[in-house]
């Protein structure tokens, strides 16, 4: 069964879209990125991090904020001589940045661990990884969130 | 998020002026839908698999309390209907049924009130609560699976109809029916979200929206709230004759109690 | 009553990896939202998950806010002896919750 476009769709659509960026661009959220560069400088003690090894899995358009299935990944081997020790997740605007450390080791077998976060608004999520070696990698993904019409209030 | 929600309202309310016919006139049995196939990958994935589906934990509630005695003295659940799997099968799926003493339709929650009161001798729990919900729950697992009927039982046709009616009533400052919505434009977008059918299907199940599982009064509830209506209370017999209308209008879906939904 | 949910295979050959899930019956309270009579709801989070098995801790999750209602962890292990595999969640008032599951190895 096909019907018409609802012409109404598309403008509302701009509407969101143009909120987001509005919010995407006023000062909060700088200070919010802030936050979130300090929170994972106190994970990794101020050593550099480099951006690479690790990946976030996570749909792009998520349908709630309230339960966001989320993957993260190291590509790295996991056995006695080389492993994935932490896993740490970081958020921008929850308000608070930090989410879950997961600590590893080699029985692990693999560095996947999946949960469910809750995700307050768009934004940058981020990853980083700390290796049996002391270096810190990461990797960031953008999240949108498509906030349901018919809330709860 | 309030602003935006209000002008896309205010932009849907004017464009159904224009599309609307008056009336509810159902979803022909073709093209009906279970709200599961219009919901993201990753919520499916949460409903197909018991391990991740949190109302899974509210089921085992339930089955614990099927086999609690009440403490009135008097039996269990079990202790007269035995094992819920046999006894309770496909029986969610036949319900709001005519209640023969009072003449009027009874909602699953009601009758396990109702067993629990006049025969457990036990006090009443409150509609939504936790050990409600989960007997609820327990029992409504018993259809998953099994395919809606239309309901045959004459008796039910009159209330069927009032739910039928209000269904099709606009209601609320926003002035719109659930018919406006899920009769005429699902399928298309209210902001971000696909407009579902409607289907009374999956209940009660765990609700993202709410973190936690919900019954169908409560979901209906909150679509009353969202068209700025006054919803009706637990268990107002409006929400018995909605449920009603609702599980006749998805006669050929399947029950998936307890389901996922955003 | 049964508080969580636990997926872990029964059976696994020594060496194999082997996939753990475990969901647990939990508000994760944040302290910000209010109830239905407008009033505050009290913060109450499961800070620490932990499994373990054969004799260590097999995994390690400290956790936030951020973490949603009923949390959900999903990770990986190697089989290595039959035996025992311990779930628990702890809270920040230091109050906990195990489950404990059995698997058997082969080989």
């Amino acid at each position: 069964m096909t019907k018409p476009p609802l012409l109404l769709d598309r403008r509302c659509v701009l509407v969101t879209l143009a909120g987001t960026a509005m919010f995407a661009s006023v000062g909060p959220a700088r200070a919010e990125t802030a936050d979130m560069e300090a929170a994972i400088k106190a994970f990794t003690k101020g050593a550099p991090v480099t951006r690479g090894k690790v990946k976030i899995d996570i749909s792009p358009l998520v349908e709630n904020g309230n339960s966001a299935s989320i993957g993260v990944f190291v590509d790295h081997p996991q056995t006695a001589q080389a492993f994935v020790r932490k896993i740490a997740l970081f958020n921008e605007k929850n308000p608070q940045p930090e989410v879950a450390v997961f600590h590893l080791n080699p029985r692990s077998g693999t560095s996947r661990v999946d949960t469910r976060i809750r995700l307050a608004t768009t934004q940058q999520l981020a990853a980083v990884a700390e290796l049996s070696d002391g270096t810190y990698w990461s990797d960031s993904q953008e999240v949108i969130i498509t906030i349901a019409a018919c809330l709860e209030e | 998020m309030m602003p935006a929600y209000g002008v896309v309202a205010a932009g849907l309310l004017a464009s159904m002026a224009m599309v609307s016919p008056a009336g509810a006139q159902g979803i022909a049995p073709a093209d009906r839908k279970s709200g599961f196939e219009t919901m993201g990958p990753d919520t499916q994935a949460m409903q197909r698999d018991d391990a991740s589906n949190p109302a899974m934990l509210v089921v085992r509630e339930g089955e614990a309390l099927w086999a609690e005695p009440p403490g009135s003295g008097r039996p269990s659940c079990a202790g007269c209907h035995q094992d819920a799997p046999v006894t309770m099968k496909d029986v969610a799926a036949r319900y709001p049924v005519l209640d023969h003493a009072s003449g009027t339709p009874i909602d699953l929650a009601g009758r396990i009130q109702q067993c629990r009161t006049e025969r457990q001798g036990a006090p009443a729990w409150a509609r939504e609560s936790r050990p409600l919900l989960a007997l609820t729950t327990y029992v409504g697992q018993q259809s998953r699976g099994t395919t809606l009927e239309p309901f045959a039982d004459a008796g039910l046709a009159s209330f069927r109809e009032q739910g039928k009616q209000l269904f099709s009533q606009r209601l609320g400052q926003l002035n719109l029916s659930c018919a406006m919505c899920h009769d005429d434009n699902w399928g298309r977008k209210l902001g971000g979200s696909i407009i579902p059918q409607g289907h009374a299907n999956g209940y009660p199940l765990f609700r993202l929206e709410w973190q936690a599982v919900g019954s169908v009064q409560r979901r209906i509830r909150n679509c009353l709230t969202g068209v700025r209506a006054e919803p009706f209370a637990y268990g107002d017999p409006a929400l018995v004759n909605l449920e009603l209308y609702l599980k006749d209008r998805a006669a050929g879906l399947k029950v998936e109690t307890p389901a996922v939904r955003p | 009553m049964a508080k969580a949910l636990l997926k872990v295979p029964k059976t696994a050959r020594k060496g194999e990896i082997i996939t753990l899930s475990a969901l647990f019956s939990h508000p994760m309270e944040t302290g910000h939202r209010r109830d239905a009579e407008g009033q505050a709801v009290p913060r109450d989070i499961i800070a620490l998950f932990t499994c373990q098995y054969d004799g260590m801790e097999i995994f390690r999750a400290e956790l936030h806010p951020a973490i949603s209602a009923y949390p959900m962890m999903q990770f990986t292990t190697v089989a290595t002896v039959s035996g025992p595999i311990t779930f628990t969640w702890t809270d920040e008032v230091g109050k906990s919750w195990k489950e404990t599951t059995d698997i058997t190895v082969a080989g």
